[in-house]
């Protein structure tokens, strides 16, 4: 079943157009990994998904954005509900200067839950999912930011995973980290995708073929191409996918 | 170019020398036991390590590549059609050399007779040729010309096929050179072998420019288009 689907969509910075009649879909229980170089709008597509773009000024769409069958550029549309349900982490860890207990419950804190059994609950869930309970379980009431780089990065995936989205947007999530922890970030990656459907910037060639099902490369706000991971790294059908990742570009 | 792309490069032209060698051997080869020539023999055998040495360091290289540069698509798949054309071109040298050491060996040359009726020299010359024609193919990237090695191998089994036959009747009438016969016949199948190793390598070659498997498939070997990319 798709749970993300894209129909002929543009997007515009003022009179820039950085996106270019994109069709595509994503089914439940996949990653997505979206590549290109600099500038080709797969930060801007990625960022259509939980309207992050709408921060921008300048922005405006045409076509059809779709989650879970339900247009979410339409007027009655609840952002705050949309931002719930599509959970994002970005390429530098952001925890807030607080304890790593109150870092996984902010987004409940903000939906005024208090009832602690259930944010206990919440906190437990979450860091193990985030596969960092171990790790921290005997530290809840520490800061966060006396933990290391690839733990902050796994406490905001656990941040995330407390709200329940069921889709998980990563903006080059393990681009600031360590091999050692960025090799935990895809292998929770590679498990969340058993109850999240995923979608991922990365400007690793690798990691995208380590970590999707399905690779979208674009290139200057067109899709280029889009297919199997397999497929696109071993026999690209474009001249112009191929020559990006063998690294013959420009 | 890019430092991958310059590195591929390298590794193309080395695989090269290694054929332009073993190619040379089986060529040495033919000719020693046309000639029944033991210098020529000798020779081979010493060749043979230099042939050892370059396979080797094709290996190496080639995981040094894959290691540090994680190479894809196409560059991807010329670094694993390198790493089994070499194997091949290293079996295809070794059978130069066991002719080489038949030819020292044997206190007599070949009977003119056993090597007409058998067309030993024949098939050396086509399995030599197709070494020769498949290189060709690789530096070239012309999968059309890989193709024809294909059907090139049917005439080497028949050669082979038949070959047995000859072989029994040649023993019939010359019960005095049973054991030239049988050497012959050893050879012969040597040779067939040869032909196995051009069609391995051709199967590389459209794999690494067409990216299709065409192993245990004659129909899918005889079919498809020079360039593969572009389709």
């Amino acid at each position: 079943m798709n749970r993300i689907y894209t129909e002929d969509v543009s997007v515009f910075y003022g009179d820039n157009q950085v996106l270019k009649n994109v069709s595509v879909s994503m089914e439940n229980n996949t990653v997505t990994a979206f590549i290109g170089p600099s500038g080709c709008g797969k930060s801007t597509f990625l960022r259509l998904f939980n309207r992050m773009n709408d921060f921008i000024g300048s922005f405006h769409k045409t076509g059809l954005v779709s989650i879970d069958n339900t247009d979410i550029y339409k007027k009655d549309i609840n952002v705050e509900d949309l931002r719930k349900k599509v959970g994002m982490v970005f390429q530098k860890p952001n925890p807030f200067p607080k304890t790593i207990y109150e870092n996984v419950i902010y987004g409940l804190r903000l939906q005024n839950i208090s009832d602690k059994k259930i944010l206990d609950e919440a906190v437990e869930t979450s860091l193990k999912r985030a596969a960092i309970w171990d790790e921290v379980k005997d530290k809840l009431t520490k800061s966060a930011l006396e933990l290391s780089g690839g733990q902050q990065q796994r406490l905001c995936i656990a941040r995330t995973l407390a709200v329940k989205p069921t889709v998980i947007l990563m903006d080059e999530p393990a681009s600031a980290l360590d091999p050692i922890s960025t090799s935990k970030i895809e292998e929770l990656i590679f498990e969340l995708k058993k109850q999240y459907t995923i979608a991922i910037v990365t400007h690793n060639m690798q990691q995208a073929a380590r970590v999707s099902d399905r690779t979208i490369f674009f290139y200057m706000g067109d899709m280029v191409e889009e297919g199997d991971t397999k497929m696109i790294f071993t026999n690209p059908k474009k001249e112009l996918t191929q020559q990006y990742i063998t690294g013959r570009f420009g | 170019m890019t430092h991958l792309e310059s590195e591929l490069q390298l590794l193309k032209a080395e695989l090269l020398s290694m054929w332009q060698l073993v190619h040379s051997q089986l060529k040495l080869a033919q000719e020693s036991l046309a000639n029944a020539d033991k210098d020529l023999a000798h020779e081979i055998i010493l060749k043979e390590k230099r042939v050892n040495a370059l396979e080797t360091k094709l290996d190496i290289e080639c995981e040094n590549i894959l290691a540090l540069y994680s190479p894809v698509a196409i560059d991807l798949r010329l670094v694993l059609s390198i790493l089994k054309i070499n194997n091949n071109l290293e079996r295809i040298a070794d059978i130069a050399k066991s002719v080489a050491k038949l030819v020292i060996r044997s206190e007599k040359p070949i009977d003119p007779a056993l090597v007409d009726v058998t067309e030993i020299l024949l098939m050396f010359e086509e399995a030599t040729c197709m070494t020769e024609d498949v290189m060709k193919g690789f530096e070239s990237e012309n999968t059309q010309l890989a193709r024809v090695i294909f059907k090139r191998d049917e005439l080497l089994d028949s050669y082979n096929k038949k070959s047995t036959a000859v072989i029994a009747d040649y023993i019939t009438r010359n019960p005095g050179n049973i054991e030239q016969a049988l050497e012959v016949h050893t050879t012969i199948r040597k040779l067939e072998r040869v032909g196995d190793h051009c069609t391995n390598i051709a199967e590389e070659i459209i794999f690494y420019i067409e990216a299709k498997f065409v192993k245990h498939s004659k129909a899918k070997k005889l079919a498809g288009n020079s360039k593969g990319q572009e389709d």
